[in-house]
């Protein structure tokens, strides 16, 4: 039997066998990687630089002032503005103070048992859940059932439920980031547990609370989906004033022009595109200003 | 064939140092992480086929002279080695060697056993089959985990996970693998600081026998162990700026019983660290 | 007893009540108070917690009740075998939902050949090549294509990838199709693919990587052999929540799938998700009580179970497979 193929000693370094070769792979392997990610960012480029070329020309005050119209030249999104605002103002006022109760009570209030598991799984699996079936969920209970009809309130609800999930994982990230000492510290000095949450814990959570719910929002803003099934409605002509008035929003009167086949309501779309781009950095920059503003401010 | 596998390997190439010799010689070393120098000066050498232990009270740079040899300090974007370390004859520091060559020859076991989450046979193939190693694989396997006093514990289960082994036994497998690749010199961090008496004791009788074919170098917290183990002891301290220096290096015999420098006495005698 | 109430400044005659003989230091009405307050507040939370779960029940009770009305003029056997979907034809009416999944099946898989490699590469490159500087830069422009609405995807699909790609290199391409849905929607979730295989490949051990080092391997191979393989679980699992995203994934087909329900073997050409018919269906005139309105929450329903499969697989696979690493 022969002594095993063992790798023989050899007293140079520059003696290096296969190794020219491995490094030689290494390095298309590194420029591959690099490729992959680059290639990621240059789709997004591409879009960007797409929609920016496309929408430039027809950008205009008027698009955000005049209403639907079916001359590409004259229609705005004045009216689609104006029910987004609605919506989301209404999803908020639902789904902020619930999405925070809750994360306060995973957080603070509940034991660790079998049942608070189940609740984090549940919420989990919702923020899961595809945004149209949320549409089918408020389109089943608020519409019919409760017979609200194709209106603010039906389609904020919905909004709100599909908003929840995010909002507590996010308040509840926001909760947890905040060290035990510190509530250790108004325990110990005889706070109650509500007292030690709202006087302590909650202020010093509120910047990545803040941030959670205006990303949550940035997102609800540009789903369509949803609300096209619950029932924004197809062509409407004035602004709703109440929660009971039929709406359209930014997103669904987007996708409205860009169903046209006509050139100008896609070039019409492209700039509509361009002011929810807009308005979407915006929230995100806010966010992130929110977060370094008061988060330096924090001493622990 | 058992017979032939516990033969010792013998091979040496021709020009190789003779037991005793010095293998590898460092000058001058001086180690930084960003601005703080953690390491200054540093001279001494380690002899071929012996054991050399690296001892000192702890922030001294002992581990970071030892992962200098291997060039592991590559992997800290922040480190910045200079010097030189000779290694038969050349300079493993300098910018035209490659780290992956210096690790195949210069071999190392950490201090917190670290096998792969792979079966045990994949852990001790790896690093011959990343080096090329296509054939014989099945005896390599069993010759390294001879070697490295493990074969008869797992010779029925080497597709089981590495990771399901005990503490020492992840230690032995660790050196195991290191023995794959054949190297010249192995390196050990402190291989018996996470591991009950028992286990340390078997390491140590490892160390002994693996020093008849290889040269060993080990940095260990636990003077007792150096000397019962080591050939050569150097003794590092801290000096000013909490920078490691090379105090004294010495035969082990010589560096505990009269040692020249009265910093390497009072650390021997318990006075500090 | 009844104690005084401390207001906290206390008077100067009685500054420690509490040390006088027989009397407690303690307020009972404050305590209750504060008692009281700590129940209610207690229940107000709880019952914000149950709203999750009513959502889900909700979900759930809505699916399924009207569902049952499809299911009252359609065999539940035809509907999940047969291989025509002619529901807005108004005589012949044919529910075989196939076509549909066939779609939705074909989206998901293209765009998981497109998202796989790149998301999990950019992962690689981001956590083992990466400098922090650069990672700092690149991260956050990844996850901008997280954020862009879908529905600027669905026309980037329709009026880009179709006319100025696809079109250009095979001319057969239709106007919609299958192929340009499906590249947009692998582009959407590759942040989802990236960044959660990051976090795997991030909490491998450095000792681990060390190890493999010591031995002699190239960055490479240490990237690939030891470091992938480690933290394969929660690469999987990033994969198969990806693939529930793109099978609920809806503007993006609708604007650029087309609506032709039919059985998809050629990507170039038009077909119809279950997402794309849902929205086909709302754009129009439905009769609530139609088959058709009810055929809305059947198609719902069985979107939901598949998402909820994917994603139910995918936590248990984490939790079976996860790496010990100790």
């Amino acid at each position: 039997m022969s002594s095993p193929p063992i790798l023989p000693k050899s007293t140079s370094l520059s003696d290096i066998g296969n190794l020219s070769r491995r490094q030689r792979i290494a390095s298309i392997g590194k420029v591959v990687f690099l490729a992959a990610t680059l290639l990621a960012v240059a789709a997004l480029a591409v879009l960007l630089w797409y929609i920016f070329q496309r929408g430039w020309g027809w950008l205009s005050w008027g698009l955000l002032t005049n209403p639907p119209s079916r001359k590409p030249e004259k229609a705005g999104l004045s009216i689609a503005i104006s029910g987004t605002l609605w919506i989301i103002s209404l999803t908020l006022l639902v789904a902020f103070p619930m999405g925070v109760a809750s994360a306060i009570f995973l957080e603070e209030y509940a034991p660790k048992n079998r049942w608070t598991r189940l609740l984090q799984i549940n919420i989990s699996n919702l923020a899961g859940v595809p945004s149209v079936v949320y549409g089918l969920l408020g389109l089943g209970i608020f519409v019919q059932w409760l017979d609200l009809g194709r209106v603010v309130l039906a389609g904020a609800l919905t909004m709100a439920l599909l908003s929840l999930p995010v909002i507590i994982i996010s308040s509840q990230e926001a909760l947890k980031a905040i060290p035990w000492s510190l509530r250790e510290a108004a325990y110990g000095v005889g706070a109650t547990r509500w007292q030690v949450t709202a006087s302590h814990v909650l202020p010093a959570a509120v910047p990545g609370i803040l941030t959670g719910v205006i990303l949550a929002v940035s997102r609800a803003i540009g789903e369509t989906a949803p609300l096209l099934v619950a029932g924004a409605a197809g062509f409407v002509t004035s602004k709703p004033s109440g929660f009971m008035d039929s709406y359209t929003t930014i997103p669904i009167q987007l996708y409205n022009w860009m169903s046209r086949p006509q050139t100008e309501f896609r070039d019409l779309a492209a700039a509509g595109i361009i002011v929810l781009l807009v308005l979407l950095i915006s929230m995100n920059l806010i966010a992130i200003i929110v977060r370094q503003r008061f988060s330096s401010r924090t001493r622990w | 064939m058992t017979q032939q596998l516990e033969q010792p390997l013998t091979q040496e190439a021709a020009g190789s140092s003779a037991a005793g010799q010095p293998l590898i010689d460092i000058r001058n070393l001086n180690v930084h992480y960003g601005n703080f120098k953690a390491v200054g000066d540093v001279t001494f050498e380690i002899a071929t086929h012996r054991i050399t232990a690296l001892i000192g009270p702890s922030g001294c740079g002992k581990s970071t002279v030892l992962r200098s040899i291997n060039r592991m300090n590559d992997l800290i974007p922040t480190a910045r080695v200079e010097g030189e370390i000779l290694f038969h004859g050349e300079n493993i520091l300098s910018s035209g060697v490659d780290p992956v060559m210096v690790r195949r020859r210069i071999g190392m076991v950490f201090q917190k056993p670290n096998p792969f989450p792979k079966s045990i046979y994949d852990n001790v193939a790896w690093g011959a089959k990343v080096n090329g190693i296509r054939k014989g694989m099945d005896e390599l396997v069993e010759w390294c985990l001879r070697s490295a006093a493990l074969w008869d514990e797992v010779k029925d289960k080497l597709d089981q996970s590495g990771l399901a082994l005990s503490g020492g036994q992840q230690q032995r497998l660790c050196i195991a693998r290191a023995l794959a690749n054949n190297p010249d010199v192995i390196l050990m961090d402190e291989p018996c600081s996470a591991l009950d008496p028992i286990s340390t004791l078997r390491i140590e009788d490892l160390m002994r026998e693996l020093a008849k074919n290889y040269t060993i170098t080990i940095v260990t917290h636990n003077m007792q162990q150096a000397a019962r183990v080591s050939d050569q002891t150097v003794f590092f301290s801290l000096g000013e700026n909490r920078m490691g220096v090379l105090v004294e290096s010495s035969p082990t015999r010589d560096i505990f019983t009269n040692p020249r420098d009265s910093r390497t006495e009072d650390y021997i005698t318990g006075r500090f660290g | 007893m009844a104690t005084e109430p401390r207001t906290g400044s206390g008077t100067q005659t009685d500054a420690l009540p509490f040390f006088r003989p027989g009397g407690s230091y303690v307020d009972q009405k404050l305590l209750r108070r504060q008692h009281l307050t700590e129940k209610t507040v207690g229940y107000l939370l709880l019952a914000c917690a149950i709203v999750s779960v009513l959502t889900t029940i909700g979900i759930v009770v809505v699916l399924l009740a009207q569902a049952v009305n499809f299911f009252a003029d359609v065999s539940i056997v035809d509907f999940l075998t047969g291989t025509t979907w002619t529901a807005l034809f108004q005589n012949q009416q044919q529910w075989g939902v196939l076509p549909l999944v066939s779609a939705t099946l074909m989206v998901t898989l293209l765009s998981m050949l497109v998202a796989m490699p790149i998301g999990l590469m950019s992962a690689i490159f981001l956590s083992e090549y990466a400098s922090p500087r650069t990672r700092a830069v690149l991260k956050p422009v990844l996850e901008l294509l997280a954020g862009i609405p879908t529905i600027i995807y669905g026309f980037f699909a329709l009026t880009f990838i179709t006319p100025s790609i696809l079109k250009v290199v095979w001319p057969q391409t239709s106007v919609y199709n299958v192929l340009a849905a499906s590249i947009a929607v692998g582009i959407m979730i590759v942040p989802l693919i990236a960044s959660l295989s990051e976090d795997a490949i991030r909490s491998v051990p450095s000792a681990m990587r060390e190890g493999a080092y010591a031995l002699g391997a190239t960055k490479l191979e240490v990237s690939t052999r030891i470091i992938v393989p480690a933290a394969l679980s929660g690469i999987v699992a990033s994969f198969m929540l990806a693939a529930s995203r793109a099978v609920g994934e809806t503007m993006i087909v609708a604007l650029a799938a087309g609506s032709k329900a039919q059985m998809v073997t050629n990507p170039l050409q038009p077909g119809e998700t279950m997402t794309g018919y849902i929205v086909q269906v709302v754009s129009g005139d439905a009769a609530r009580g139609s088959t058709i309105y009810y055929s809305l929450f059947a198609v719902g329903l069985l979107l939901f179970v598949m998402t909820l499969a994917l994603n139910i697989f995918s936590h248990w696979f984490v939790r079976r497979f996860r790496e010990e690493y100790e």
